[in-house]
């Protein structure tokens, strides 16, 4: 479980399924900005049948477009804003 | 009419045949499999044959006029407002725009110092209970890689400039949570009645394209 405030990276991991993380932002370090409810199936395993209805939580997550793109053009305050799925994420 | 390229806005005499409207050549892997599976899904008696005929009614029926009777009454309403940023889902429902899936509703607030745009760069999420189906390009390849990589560049290709002192915050909505932007409400409307207002909440300003304007708006009712 994450709080808001927790400072968290994006995992590198290119499992096989069905998930809903995309590839530009992982190893990308963000802050959780809200705990999205309800908690919700993990589909990575549900695919397979393997979840058995156990739910984690979704988290709001703010990333600097800086910290994604080092050559952005824009505002340094400009960001982006993306649900992740607990499985995908580690405190920093 | 030596140009057969050329769209269709010739006198029509129709001299030249037109391609028959109908289903030509093989189903696709993707089409037949759909087929199957509904197929099976209907013998197994796990939706019946009507339901999915119901649902494609019910997906046609969501326009952006949804969407911008629910940022009228949050200009007009300051409680409903509040609860329309605490909780998107509720407060369309409290207007009578049902959520037929299980999906989650986040209003993002323009403001002064924050400008949203919505993207989802892997499929094409979009708030249809309360806008309908997206517009194409929002579900092309070129508007989900550069809307997170340089929205700034795909907002004045709008014609929307965003001045260096506002924020631009992007969502990439891809799983439980799709977006709905809250345009700012445009000056010299203090007059205007809600259903007035409604009509500057365009499909676009609730993507975070434009802004809404008086002069854009659709004409009143």
């Amino acid at each position: 479980m994450f709080h808001v405030g927790d400072r968290v990276r994006i995992l590198n991991r290119s499992p096989i399924g069905h998930y809903r993380v995309p590839t530009y932002l992982r190893c990308k370090t963000g802050v959780v900005e809200a705990v999205i409810e309800p908690a919700g199936i993990d589909n990575e395993e549900e695919g397979f049948g393997r979840n058995a209805g156990a739910k984690l939580h979704y988290y709001r997550i703010a990333i600097p477009m800086t910290e994604i793109w080092p050559d952005y053009v824009g505002s340094p305050r400009d960001g982006l804003r993306i649900e992740v799925f607990e499985s995908w994420l580690e405190r920093i | 009419m030596n140009q057969p390229d050329q769209s269709h806005d010739h006198d029509h005499g129709h001299d030249h045949a037109h391609a028959e409207i109908g289903q030509s050549g093989r189903p696709g892997y993707y089409e037949i499999m759909e087929t199957a599976v509904r197929e099976l899904l209907v013998e197994r008696k796990l939706i019946g044959p009507d339901e999915i005929r119901r649902q494609i009614e019910v997906l046609d029926s969501r326009t952006p006029a949804l969407g911008a009777k629910v940022v009228a009454r949050a200009w007009v309403d300051a409680s409903f407002r509040a609860r329309l940023l605490a909780d998107g889902r509720s407060a369309c429902e409290e207007l009578g725009i049902s959520f037929y899936d299980d999906t989650g509703l986040i209003v993002l607030e323009n403001t002064e110092k924050v400008h949203n745009l919505i993207v989802c760069t892997l499929c094409s999420c979009y708030p249809r209970p309360v806008l309908g189906l997206p517009p194409d390009w929002y579900k092309l390849k070129p508007y989900r890689a550069r809307a997170v990589s340089e929205p700034r560049a795909v907002l004045a290709e709008f014609g929307t400039i965003i001045p260096d002192d506002v924020e631009v915050r992007v969502s990439d909505s891809t799983a439980m949570v799709r977006y709905l932007v809250m345009p700012m409400r445009p000056k010299g409307t203090e007059h205007y009645s809600e259903d007035q207002l409604a009509t500057l909440v365009t499909r676009d300003t609730m993507i975070g394209v434009v802004p809404a304007r008086v002069e854009i708006g659709r004409p009143a009712q």
